[in-house]
């Protein structure tokens, strides 16, 4: 029997109206992780003879303290909003995804293939191509884990983890060979990187002298569209019925293994995408690094988020801003950004330990509620 | 292949029984922790700050036992916060692993970069021959002419099945695992048994960190693992929780890595991307091919709470 998972006590009703209560439940505990995972840090760089006060500043000043650093925490909240759109829906139907990574990579390498591989044609027919090749691409990376996990009961875990260390093998593989730049092999420098994509490929620049691409508002709509999808169409609906009671799925004509399957495939296709927006909005190439660490930071932002697209939307813009306050603060006070590495840890373990204290309250408060509706039942 | 002489041979095992080391404490480790009923993936982030602190202790001090109790330690005060996470708060547990993983190659790669910066090499475990033994032919330099952490590991193999099978600890570790609601109701402590358990996985999974940075490589640097210690929670399920299962895994995946690596030493035309692909693929074949669930603890992955059936 598969294991029974809770995460968001919002969980405890397919039908739901708005729930306040759930919402602030939802908002406070990962709050309070922040703040604890803060707290830790700062013992840490005291422990590290660094100053924590002029640490957090500089990461403050770093992520909102001018137009480019601003513009830059968007830029790192794009892929995290798409690849947490995917964790999401796959955790909605009970399946971990930690393969954000390998998806990551397998979009960037198809996105970039297919401009590379048709220069000539116009940005209408590149931009398209580029982030449909990236969704396809990473859906399979993402179908893999799915199918085997519905069919076999292989461990989604697991699996994800060892396909992302297999896509940067991959990946390594080609730009080491038929992707690497010409222009590397011409100079002798032979970095392990792409040519730069043709210039149409590129996506527009919002903001100018800064980062910020039009793929920042897809990602917005998708992480929308997410919300929609899982709570507004047939489809979100099974993916979510499996995702709490697989049994009384089954029972009901659900087929389980399709809608893991399929959940899987879709964050997978998620993650693609985010792939390809790196490639095309930002780096402009493929370049090894492409994934910097999003699958990971992903998973905490969508953990962050409660599980749900829009909450999805400040975890993404809050760590898009501690990804680029971590550099600044590297540079400032010589603290390496591994400590946000550690903190992302931390964050992830108090958010899932503090749900119990979440399904606990909201037990507590169903049954008081219980209690006092037939009190009222009595006195009528 | 003309160039296979016997000496290649000898090589290719010797350096599997090295290469199986890590995987075998840390999959030993994990098997007591699954078998109580807890999923702790946090096991290659336990190897990378228990590596760490092997490898700094033994770069100021020389002493190895030292940089392994370090480890341990390490190890211990890790089990305990996935303890406290896992099985007090009743955490989701592959996530809450996921944050140990984190924690630890965060944690890990500030400390290097503060405390050591640079790649620095230590004199790490000798071989330690084994009088008469090792002067068998074949046999004598693969098995016997190893240094004291890979004995300890072959020999913690049959050590784990005597405790897992012929003791009361062990029967107790398995009740827990299988219907804890059945132990509690007999007077056995379940979340006692699994804070035991995830600890002592957790410690011997900081020695297997420890046989990475201070006897197999005796280096450290950032993300030192590479996954090893995700692998060596898949060898438990390839295992079927048990400790013969799980050597045999540790064997195949040690055996397939080291002839990947001779065939480099060797100059085989052979991608170096593909040849580190390998032990990943066959990860996942492995868990593909083997139909263990039967074996598998009726409780793993669920936290116990008393009055729930």
């Amino acid at each position: 029997m598969p294991a029974e998972r809770s995460i968001s006590p919002e969980k405890a009703s397919l039908h739901k109206t708005v729930d306040w209560g759930a919402i602030m439940v939802n908002v406070a505990l990962p709050f309070a992780g922040v703040i604890v995972a803060l707290a830790v840090g700062a013992i840490m760089l005291l422990l590290l003879k660094a100053d924590p006060i002029a640490a957090y500043a500089a990461l403050v000043q770093g992520a909102v303290g001018s137009t480019f650093g601003l513009t830059q925490s968007l830029v790192k909240a794009t892929p995290l909003l798409l690849v947490g759109s995917g964790i999401c829906i796959a955790f909605r139907a009970n399946m971990i995804n930690i393969g954000g990574e390998g998806q990551i990579i397998m979009g960037a390498l198809a996105g970039a293939a297919f401009p590379l591989a048709f220069p000539a044609q116009s940005g209408w027919i590149l931009v398209p191509g580029a982030c449909l090749a990236g969704f396809m691409a990473g859906s399979c990376w993402g179908f893999i884990p799915g199918i085997l996990k519905a069919r076999l009961k292989v461990n989604e875990i697991l699996s994800t983890i060892m396909l992302n260390a297999i896509a940067l093998q991959i990946m390594n593989l080609l730009l080491q060979g038929p992707l690497m730049d010409p222009d590397g092999i011409a100079h002798g420098t032979f970095l392990h990187q792409t040519a730069q994509l043709p210039q149409q490929a590129f996506l527009p620049r919002l903001v100018p002298q800064t980062l910020l691409h039009s793929g920042a508002i897809l990602a917005l709509l998708v992480a929308i569209a997410c919300y929609f999808f899982l709570w507004r169409t047939g489809l979100g609906f099974n993916i979510r019925a499996v995702g709490l009671n697989p049994q009384a799925s089954r029972y009901s004509g659900i087929n389980v293994p399709f809608y893991e399957a399929l959940s899987m495939t879709l964050a997978g296709g998620l993650s693609g995408l985010a792939g390809v927006i790196e490639v095309i909005g930002v780096q402009h190439r493929l370049m090894s690094g492409i994934t910097g660490g999003y699958g990971f930071t992903g998973i905490v932002a969508a953990l962050l988020g409660a599980l749900h697209p829009l909450g999805l939307i400040p975890a993404s813009v809050f760590f898009g801003g501690l990804l680029v306050g971590a550099d600044k603060m590297q540079r400032a006070v010589q603290v390496p950004s591994s400590l946000i590495t550690a903190m992302l840890g931390l964050i992830v373990l108090f958010v899932s330990g503090s749900s119990l204290w979440a399904r606990r309250w909201m037990a507590h408060r169903d049954a008081s509620a219980a209690l006092s509706a037939s009190k009222l039942g009595e006195e009528l | 292949m003309s160039g296979i002489s016997p000496d290649v041979i000898i090589g290719i095992f010797s350096t599997m029984m090295a290469l199986a080391t890590p995987f075998l404490y840390a999959a030993l480790g994990e098997t007591f922790a699954q078998r109580s009923g807890v999923v702790n993936l946090g096991v290659d982030g336990i190897m990378l700050i228990s590596a760490f602190a092997a490898f700094y202790v033994v770069l100021l001090t020389n002493d190895l036992w030292l940089g392994v109790g370090a480890a341990v330690l390490v190890g211990l005060a890790m089990g305990l916060l996935m303890s406290v996470v896992s099985v007090t708060l009743k955490a989701e547990q592959g996530v809450s692993g996921i944050g140990l993983y984190m924690l630890g190659m965060g944690l890990s790669s500030l400390l290097f970069k503060v405390l050591v910066g640079t790649v620095k090499t230590v004199q790490g475990f000798k071989g330690v021959p084994i009088p008469l033994l090792c002067d068998i032919p074949f046999l004598g330099p693969v098995l016997f002419r190893n240094s004291v952490l890979v004995y300890g590991a072959f020999l913690l193999v049959p050590l784990s099945w005597f405790v897992l099978e012929k003791t009361t600890l062990g029967l107790k570790i398995k009740a827990v695992g299988q219907n804890p609601a059945a132990a509690d109701s007999v007077g056995i402590s379940v979340n006692g048994i699994r804070y035991f358990s995830v600890c002592l996985g957790a410690a011997l999974a900081g020695v297997a960190g420890a046989s990475m940075s201070v006897s197999l490589l005796n280096l450290f640097q950032d993300n030192l693992t590479a996954g090893q210690g995700f692998i060596a929670v898949a060898l438990v399920y390839f295992g079927g929780w048990n400790p013969w299962g799980v050597l045999a895994g540790a064997l195949l995946f040690s055996v397939v890595n080291s002839i990947q690596l001779w065939m480099q030493v060797l100059g085989v035309k052979i991608p170096s991307a593909v040849a580190v692909m390998l032990p990943y693929v066959l990860t996942i074949v492995a868990l593909t091919v083997t139909v263990n669930h039967g074996r598998q603890p009726a409780a793993l992955n669920k936290p116990f709470e008393r009055g729930e059936s």
